[in-house]
């Protein structure tokens, strides 16, 4: 591996990143703050909603900042250069490996992620205090669910980036996107599907629930969560998967 | 040691070759019950050698193999059969030693649309490890002498088609490669500017660098090209220097004849006639003439054709040319 080819890509990520920054930061933070601001604050404020659903809500709302950044960050630059504007081939041009260059998209793509996840605690904080109740008992525990929720957001728009067509981007918000934050026990606990048992064992399939029962874990542990080792186990899972997936799709795509 | 070298490479399509790339025609026969898959042989054995230092042409039309041949050649296209090499190195074995050795302008854009002019030479100099110093000298220098200066600073999404190719050429010379492939390199360009780029890829040349280039554009294969091979349907028909290919063909001068009628005992005639080498019958017809001498034919063809109660409807001359060395070997136009 060619580490000085590896951080002039991730040299060139960053300054794109920078030039879009305005359009970036509204499009990862105005949607889930609306959604602190009308769940966590209006409905609560007016009584519909208990006051703990605040602290509840958080880390459901962080996971989908999170998975939504990473995966946009990661497929759609993908979706768009490998189909429609080839910016990609100097890239793959570069004297490195192109496994690299796909995982280089994984690294920026898991930065902005867990920077998008850092930033929404303090934000929603803003919107939702008082009555906010955060126990992180374990900074550790909180930085490597960061860390694992990131990377499936970042392998995860890998794997999507890499199999899904131009014309059918709409197809994969409103089919895979939607239902996985539905089902993704973000605006709910997993414990809270006890009366469906079935639909309670199929969102197990999905890694967004992980994600959003991990941060509870890490952040809210007074409300009932899934097993944190179970969480791990699935989480690292997943990650591994998606970013095995998502090289051999990338490879595919790079070389016909 | 060659600069470029391929064995009996070989491609196969099995789903729609990619835009750049086109395929040569169906496989005979390819077809299964099961794998209803459609097969496309896009490369059906080249051998490639490209010495140091030259400028080589792959000349053929539209879907010959071309563009696939230096995808293969640039590790983008992967072989089905046969080897290829880039110097001392296996393109499909040493892919990264490989990439080191090449400069690659595609025959579609592909700019980084993110990236300012200045920036796409930068982070292309980055990729391959020059410094940051070496990095805005040469940026510079290349920006100066492809006439993008006044624009180096903003963004290459605006710029016109003329200005995208010259900044890819710019993009690929920056890291100084041994070869430089330029696919289809003056496709859209204005004659000002493809006059520009022979002389930059000339230039290029000159300092020892070996340029593989593929047109469908005879003027630019005779002018440009030390070296050439015709390739048609994944096939190398011909190879030599242009001067070679162009005294290869007999006779050297075509003649296309157009005839209100078929007759058999005219077409006997005009091969008796001094220095016709050929005749071939076409179709629609007519005959192609192959004849050491053009115009001064004509008035045998014609005394021959009254003589035979033939009407002649149409006469095309032209002058030796690769045009005619393809027409020779395939019996159809470059253009067609």
């Amino acid at each position: 591996m060619n580490g000085k080819a590896f951080l002039a890509l991730l040299a060139r990520d960053a300054r794109v990143a920078r030039r879009n920054m305005i359009p970036l930061v509204l499009q990862t933070f105005l949607q889930p703050l609306l959604f602190v601001f009308i769940f966590g604050r209006v409905m609560v404020g007016s009584g519909y909603m208990p006051a703990a659903y605040k602290s509840l809500l958080l880390p459901g709302i962080m996971a989908i900042s999170m998975v939504f950044t990473g995966i946009w960050a990661v497929a759609m630059p993908l979706i768009g250069e490998f189909q429609f504007t080839h910016e990609i081939e100097d890239r793959l041009l570069a004297p490195i490996d192109i496994s690299w260059v796909a995982v280089e998209k994984v690294v920026a793509g898991l930065i902005q992620a867990g920077v998008t996840g850092v930033l929404v605690i303090p934000l929603a904080w803003l919107i939702l205090r008082p009555g906010l109740e955060l126990h992180v008992t374990s900074p550790l525990l909180l930085v490597c669910m960061t860390f694992l929720v990131a990377s499936f957001s970042a392998c995860g728009g890998l794997a999507l980036g890499c199999s899904v067509n131009q014309q059918h981007i709409g197809l994969m918000f409103s089919m895979v996107m939607t239902p996985m934050i539905f089902f993704g026990c973000t605006y709910y606990p997993w414990s809270a599907l006890s009366k469906f048992p079935i639909l309670q064992k199929l969102v197990l399939l999905n890694p967004l629930a992980y994600a959003s029962e991990g941060l509870r874990a890490a952040l809210v542990p007074q409300f009932p969560h899934l097993s944190l080792p179970f969480i791990l186990v699935a989480l690292t899972g997943f990650d591994v998967l998606l970013l095995v997936v998502g090289l051999r799709q990338f490879q595919k795509k790079a070389v016909t | 040691m060659t600069a470029v070298r391929t064995r009996s490479l070989r491609k196969v399509y099995s789903s729609a070759p990619p835009a750049a790339a086109g395929g040569g025609g169906p496989a005979p026969g390819g077809k299964r019950k099961k794998e209803p898959k459609p097969q496309i042989i896009a490369l059906d054995g080249i051998d490639l050698d490209v010495a140091p230092g030259q400028i080589f042409g792959l000349l053929g039309p539209n879907g010959a193999g071309k563009s696939t041949t230096v995808g293969i050649l640039t590790t983008r296209v992967r072989p089905t059969g046969g080897t290829a090499w880039i110097g001392e190195y296996d393109v499909w074995r040493d892919q990264t030693a490989a990439k080191r050795l090449i400069g690659v302008v595609a025959q579609r854009p592909n700019l980084d649309f993110s990236l300012t002019a200045r920036e796409i030479l930068l982070f292309h100099g980055a990729y391959f490890g020059l410094n940051s110093q070496e990095r805005n000298e040469k940026a510079k220098t290349l920006l100066e002498r492809f006439k993008l200066t006044d624009r180096a600073d903003q963004l290459v999404r605006g710029f016109s088609g003329g200005m995208m190719q010259r900044m890819s050429i710019a993009r690929a010379m920056m890291h100084d490669p041994q070869v430089l492939f330029l696919d289809e390199p003056s496709v859209g360009l204005d004659p000002q500017t493809r006059l520009l780029l022979w002389e930059i890829i000339r230039e290029y040349n000159q300092k020892g660098r070996t340029i593989l280039l593929t047109t469908h554009n005879m003027e630019e294969a005779d002018a440009l090209c030390q070296q050439l091979a015709i390739i048609d349907h994944g096939r190398i028909i011909a190879s030599g220097t242009p001067g070679e290919l162009k005294a290869s063909i007999p006779g050297g001068f075509l003649l296309r004849l157009r005839f209100g009628q078929h007759s058999a005992p005219l077409l006997e005639r005009l091969g008796t006639l001094a220095g016709v080498t050929e005749v071939r019958p076409n179709t629609d017809g007519g005959a192609d003439l192959y004849a050491g001498r053009g115009g001064s034919l004509i008035p045998e063809i014609v005394s021959a054709a009254v003589a035979l109660g033939v009407e002649l409807s149409d006469v095309h001359i032209s002058e030796p040319s690769l045009e005619n060395l393809f027409l020779h070997h395939t019996g159809r136009s470059l253009r067609e």
